[in-house]
């Protein structure tokens, strides 16, 4: 039993922390919010890309620097704390975690190297527009090697050079791979609710592409992704809230009212101690899923939809409550609080809500549970 | 990180999950309403449990082998406990005295005449029992009016305590009084340890809402304890309840209760026109909350037990655990009534489903809320201990103990 990271690898996030400090602090945020167009910070981006960040859980033999995963929920942790706008989410949780799992030795040894040097960027398309995407209405078409269709909104859809797209194949649904540099791709920004994470409307008209991987059922292979991805993603919303939470207290020790700091009264207290019990799930549902990650467990699938739960709810629990112990001035653009409020509804949407997450993860206590009780039959 | 035990933590878990198969305690030869907690053939096989956990090196695991422990660790005790608790086994009469209090008492006390008391404790010869809360003195508690006035060698002992675990069941007690009340209040406190049947002190159980009587007003009238069973140095009370409490917080719950595998249980076996509640959306969505906070705090648990095996101590994680488990387990308790409809009414042993467990639960989980520690105050202690934030205005800061308003 060993909870918690190890001395390096808190060592390892410490230095972390110093180098967003120095490379994202909060004009560098504000300069991709206040130019949307930008989508993110490309000279910070190629800062992170140096530290190896990028390639943190790819194995060396593509290219990548393997630390490991629970190292690189540690960097998880610190981007989300920094706001740093940069397509990191998109490129190294998503995509990289997609060839990972799911591609071909020839895709992974073909794609991640440069994905793992940062020199290009990856991203999924999922979305179509209102609603989860599901089997029955997937309308984006895979065929003869072309996709056609539209996906909207697109996570870092501008930044990105190359994207697994979930569309219709001949069998049903599949993962393909696509260069977003290629012919027949149409793309645009998309003003978002948080302008620091970038997206684009993308247009397929007979685009080139390929299988991923092996081409089996993509609506499973796309769930096992995202398991992957949300447990990473976690850890961006826990870091974020932990932010808020800082920032709500720091205030309600400078603040006064009616001659005492506002935080002595227990409207506060009580208020903030609500959100740090939100926090303390979402950290303890963070870390179950970076062990169940890290060592492939089998309780992965069940761990990770716990994690996204927990992080969607801590994050957006944190920063709608450090605006509202800011009070008036929380609601100004020139004050920060607002950058959370938008960051945290933005990660707990681009993997699907919190809500679709609860049925996943009912649906799979439940097959647990069916699986148990003919175990017990059985014996 | 790691969730998995290490080849040495298995190999100990193997061991003692087959000790504990092979030694442990036959409640079907009881009557079944002897079966259940606080009630006299419970408590007594409970008491042959623990010399038979005495006798095999399992009692008091952490403690050195001198003092009749095991010279374990704390991760050999925790697993221990896991194993008990998945055997069913249920021992609230020993916890208090020997993971609480007698290590706190040993602190202050080297003496022979305590050190006689302590290997009884450890055989289960011996049950303890806390009192230290008052009706004056709940959530505030160092506002302890129980006066002890000394006469010679001897301490003289008026007063009441409330909300004393197993006070009736138990043989020996420590006790926190007011000895100089012209102190301010955390000052004139002092802690002694006494036999339960020392004359002038009567044990009256308290019947509280769910119907069950494990609670106990405490009364002294004139009971005289000698200044060799005082704990501690005279005035100095308030650094033995803090012991107290260090090791309450080191001490790790055990006992979930129900949970959320127990509410899909109930809700496969309830009917629907097209199913059961299993199949119900809102079921599901509430599921999946409970699951995430209710193993939250589970591994919270984990996270204590971390900082316990890497020698520092727990952090305030505690406080946010205590508050998932009581607010959760009524929230919890309180849908599974709303799921059954109108027959979630019935709290009998043989028609409602888990003989009432869910009824009795939902009574009972009010005072998780209250014991140990309210909501209010577990919340005050992660605002200012854990975020920093400042302590309410006190009015009785520096003040003698005795001109502190009491509103009556």
């Amino acid at each position: 039993m060993d909870f918690d990271y190890t001395d390096e690898q808190k060592a390892l996030k410490d230095e972390a922390r110093r180098f967003l400090g120095d490379a994202s602090p909060i004009s560098v945020v504000r300069g991709v919010l206040e130019n949307p167009e930008r989508g993110h910070d490309a000279a910070l981006w190629a800062r992170v890309a140096e530290q190896g960040w990028c390639g943190a859980a790819i194995p060396e033999a593509y290219g990548g620097y393997e630390f490991g995963y629970v190292e690189l929920c540690g960097l998880a942790e610190e981007l989300g704390r920094s706001l740093a706008p940069v397509p990191f989410a998109s490129s190294v949780y998503q995509f990289a975690e997609a060839v990972l799992a799911e591609g071909t030795e020839e895709q992974k040894l073909e794609l991640l190297p440069t994905i793992a040097s940062g020199e290009s960027i990856g991203t999924i398309a999922v979305s179509e527009g209102p609603g989860t995407v599901s089997a029955k209405r997937l309308a984006t078409r895979y065929a003869n090697g072309t996709l056609t269709g539209t996906k909207l909104p697109v996570a870092d859809g501008m930044a990105a050079g190359k994207a697994v797209v979930l569309a219709m194949g001949s069998d049903g649904p599949v993962l393909v791979l696509t260069d977003l540099a290629g012919p027949g791709i149409d793309r645009r920004m998309v003003p978002t609710l948080d302008p620091t994470r970038g997206a684009a409307q993308i247009v397929f008209d007979n685009a080139p592409a390929q299988v991923l991987g092996s081409g089996g059922d993509g609506i499973a292979a796309l769930a096992r992704v995202h398991d992957r991805s949300a447990v990473l993603m976690s850890f961006e919303q826990l870091g974020g809230a932990d932010r808020a939470l800082e920032m709500a207290r720091d205030y309600a020790l400078e603040r006064y009212a009616f001659g005492r700091p506002i935080g002595s009264y227990q409207a506060i207290k009580h208020k903030l101690a609500d959100v740090f019990i939100r926090i303390e799930v979402a950290r303890a549902s963070a870390y179950y899923g970076a062990w169940a990650l890290s060592t492939n467990a089998a309780e992965l699938p069940i761990a990770a939809a716990a994690a996204r739960i927990a992080g969607c709810n801590a994050y957006w629990q944190a920063a709608k409550e450090n605006i509202q112990t800011h009070g008036g001035i929380g609601f100004t653009w020139e004050a920060d609080p607002h950058l959370h409020y938008r960051r945290a509804r933005h990660l707990g949407l681009v993997l699907g809500s919190a809500k679709a997450w609860k049925h996943k993860l009912t649906d799979r206590l439940e097959a647990q549970r069916a699986a148990s009780n003919a175990e017990r039959h059985a014996a | 990180m790691n969730f998995d035990d290490n080849p040495t933590e298995a190999q100990y878990r193997t061991k003692v999950r087959d000790w504990i198969a092979s030694n442990k305690p036959d409640l079907s030869v009881l009557p079944p309403e002897e079966r259940l907690v606080w009630t006299q053939g419970h408590k007594n096989a409970m008491r042959q449990w623990q010399a038979t956990k005495s006798a095999g090196g399992y009692a008091c695991i952490t403690w050195p082998k001198e003092q009749g422990g095991a010279g374990g660790t704390q991760i050999e005790d925790v697993i221990f406990s896991q194993e008990e608790t998945a055997a069913e086994i249920h021992d609230p009469y020993y916890i208090t005295g020997l993971k609480m209090l007698i290590p706190a008492i040993l602190k202050f006390n080297s003496d022979a005449k305590f050190a006689e008391r302590v290997p009884l404790a450890v055989r289960g010869d011996e049950i303890w029992c806390q009192l230290f809360s008052e009706p004056s003195s709940g959530s505030d508690s160092a506002g302890i009016r129980t006066a002890a006035v000394r006469q010679g060698d001897e301490w003289v002992i008026n007063g009441q305590k409330v909300w004393n675990s197993g006070a009736a069941h138990a043989d020996y007690g420590l006790l926190i009084t007011r000895t100089d009340p012209d102190q301010p209040k955390h000052k004139g406190l002092t802690a002694f340890w006494l036999k339960m049947d020392a004359p002038g002190l009567e044990v009256r159980p308290i019947k509280t809402m769910g119907g069950d009587s494990e609670l106990n007003e405490v009364f002294f009238d004139d009971v005289r304890i000698t200044d060799d069973q005082r704990v501690g140095a005279v005035n100095d009370g308030w650094s033995v309840v803090l012991a107290t409490l260090m090791n309450e917080r080191a001490a790790i719950g055990q006992s979930n209760g129900l949970t959320w595998s127990d509410m899909m249980d109930l809700a496969a076996s309830v009917p629907t026109d097209d199913g059961t509640v299993m199949d119900d959306d809102a079921f599901r969505d509430l599921i999946a909350d409970l699951y995430v906070d209710l193993e939250a705090r589970r591994l919270i648990g984990f996270r204590t037990l971390t900082a316990i095996s890497r020698g520092q101590s727990p952090g305030p994680e505690g406080s946010a655990a205590k508050l998932l488990w009581s607010g959760g387990t009524q929230t919890m308790m309180s849908e599974a009534l709303d799921m059954l409809g109108e027959f979630g009414l019935v709290q009998d042993s043989v028609l409602s489903p888990r003989a009432g467990a869910f009824q009795q639960r939902f009574l009972w989980s009010c005072g998780l809320r209250i014991g140990g520690g309210t909501d209010e105050i577990q919340k005050n202690i992660i605002a200012e201990r854990v975020l920093g934030l400042p302590a309410d205005v006190r009015v009785d800061k520096g003040v003698p103990f005795r001109e502190i308003p009491s509103g009556r």
